[in-house]
């Protein structure tokens, strides 16, 4: 289990905004690790740099042994690190197989192994299998949330990046969806989780982080920090 | 029948006006900004075939092709020059480089050529077997211009809605159109997509030209100017952004515009083709067949 994803004292800017301070965390291969905190903690800030939508200041973020905060979004992806941004972002005039069909643009493996993967995740999220021929602007918000992620697994991704996958969704539908999380980490995806809901998150990851105004200000294991009095406080509510 | 006449050639003008919407809308769609200068592209790519076939004489479709050519470079270049260094700016700085860039070509066009009207000779006289086509025994003429616009002009748009919804350059447009970031995560390499848009738009714009040009034969620097306008129209009367949109849009214009010209006045119908712009605006704000843009927080 060596490091997948490790972060090095990266600075970003949201426009004049100093966004992220000095964060470095890292990612082991097979791993669920959370990142959790507040709005405007800078959760998705950190999830753009990493995936190639914001550049950093300084700093410097590894992945699988490449240097990845020189590169561009579209060929990051290409290296099997796919992100499921905040607030799904499907293509809503497309179909759901429009949309599944885009999650494999950057493969070059042939119609068969990319058929596989479709029927995988149908078999996974067998909701968007009824609506495959709807536009995805139509589906409600849990549906788009699953359309989200089987479209970030299209791509045969080694590391998944969730972006607030629960947010919105009713506590029914979040566990349903912290459900997938976990299968798709049990097929050997690592996953970074972004979230708010942070008692979900805690409960299905490894290991933690807690971003505080741009700085980690507390990490450890997910039981460890799940019963420190501080973030029970401030993040669980009790 | 001078009624069908009258039709026919509407028809005709709004399918130019439907292939320079066409650039618009895809520029629009994807890029999200308003390429003013695509009218003025359409010029230069009339000039190219105007001294390649007109006046050196060469195949007139070869003349067409090596026009297209011209164009596509143009339009990739002004794209890589003038809008690329913009893409994070607010898109009025977007907006008044692209009206620069409009005069920069006309101006350009005006010192190499000057800005005496030449006349222009139809590229459809240049193929031998492309007849008038007379019908009801003589009494409605339909010019070889007229058809070869109107056909030339749906095969494009069969085959461009095939393109885009057939080819995975295709879908990285329709997806770039979504949403931009989103389709960066596909692995959708952006400025590429762009720039491949550009390069389509401004291929269609060298046909426009030569087909304008081959029914109103007058060449000048400011030839594309009003036909770019009321494409301009055209697409947002059709839908901004929509692909049939622009073809029907440009379709509609070029009707409504030449039965005006027959029926109320010749002087008035540029009038009332701005006129039914603003109609549309206010009854529906979106074009015919422009989808409405939810925003979601």
């Amino acid at each position: 289990m060596g490091e997948m994803l490790s972060v090095k004292n990266i600075n970003v800017f949201y426009g004049s905004i100093h966004a992220i301070r000095d964060v470095s965390f890292h990612v082991n291969e097979g791993e669920i690790v959370t990142l959790i905190g507040a709005n405007g903690a800078g959760k998705t800030t950190t999830m753009h740099a990493i995936s190639g939508l914001l550049k950093l200041q300084s700093g410097e973020i590894d992945y699988c042994g490449q240097t990845i905060s020189k590169m561009e979004a579209h060929k990051i992806i290409r290296l099997g690190l796919a992100q499921v941004p905040e607030g799904r972002r499907v293509f809503s005039g497309l179909t759901v197989q429009q949309n599944l069909q885009m999650g494999a643009y950057v493969r070059r493996d042939g119609k068969e192994a990319i058929q596989n993967d479709f029927d995988m995740v149908f078999e996974l999220l067998p909701r968007l299998k009824e609506r495959r021929n709807q536009p995805a602007g139509t589906l409600s918000g849990g549906e788009q949330q699953m359309l989200a992620m089987g479209r970030a697994l299209m791509c045969k991704p080694k590391m998944l990046l969730l972006d607030e996958p629960s947010m919105g969704l009713s506590p029914l539908l979040v566990k349903e969806i912290f459900k997938i999380i976990r299968e798709v980490n049990r097929n050997g995806v690592t996953v970074l989780l972004v979230e708010q809901n942070a008692k979900m998150a805690l409960e299905i990851a490894n290991r933690a982080y807690v971003l505080e105004t741009g700085t980690i200000k507390m990490e450890g294991e997910a039981t460890e920090l799940a019963n420190n009095i501080e973030v029970r406080k401030a993040y669980l509510g009790c | 029948m001078q009624f069908l006449s009258y039709l026919i050639n509407g028809i005709s003008l709004g399918s130019v006006y439907a292939l320079i919407a066409l650039g618009y809308t895809m520029v629009y769609g994807i890029a999200k900004m308003l390429n003013f200068a695509h009218g003025d592209v359409i010029m230069i790519g009339s000039y190219v075939v105007f001294f390649t076939f007109g006046t050196s004489g060469m195949n007139p479709i070869l003349s067409i092709v090596l026009s297209m050519v011209v164009c596509t470079v143009l339009g990739v270049v002004i794209e890589r020059v003038a809008y690329r260094p913009l893409r994070e700016a607010p898109s009025l700085a977007v907006l008044i480089t692209a009206i620069g860039v409009s005069y920069l070509l006309q101006q350009v066009a005006q010192l190499t050529w000057s800005s005496n009207p030449k006349s222009f000779i139809s590229v459809i006289s240049g193929i031998p077997f492309l007849q008038p086509l007379s019908l009801f025994g003589g009494q409605l003429t339909i010019s070889a211009e007229t058809i070869v616009t109107i056909v030339v002009c749906v095969v494009i748009m069969v085959a461009l809605i095939w393109f885009v919804n057939n080819t995975s350059a295709g879908h990285a447009m329709l997806a770039v159109s979504e949403d931009r970031g989103a389709a960066q995560l596909m692995g959708v390499n952006v400025n590429a997509t762009i720039s491949l848009t550009f390069a389509i738009g401004s291929a269609l714009a060298a046909v426009a030209g030569a087909l304008l040009c081959s029914s109103y034969p007058t060449l000048q620097p400011t030839t594309g100017a009003m036909p770019g306008i009321k494409a301009f129209v055209a697409a947002v009367f059709g839908g901004i952004g929509s692909i049939p949109g622009a073809f029907l849009g440009g379709i509609l214009l070029g009707i409504i515009e030449n039965l005006s010209k027959a029926y109320i006045s010749t002087q008035l119908s540029d009038a009332i083709v701005f006129l039914v712009l603003i109609v549309v605006l206010i009854v529906k704000p979106t074009g015919l067949l422009g989808k409405k843009v939810n925003v979601k927080v």
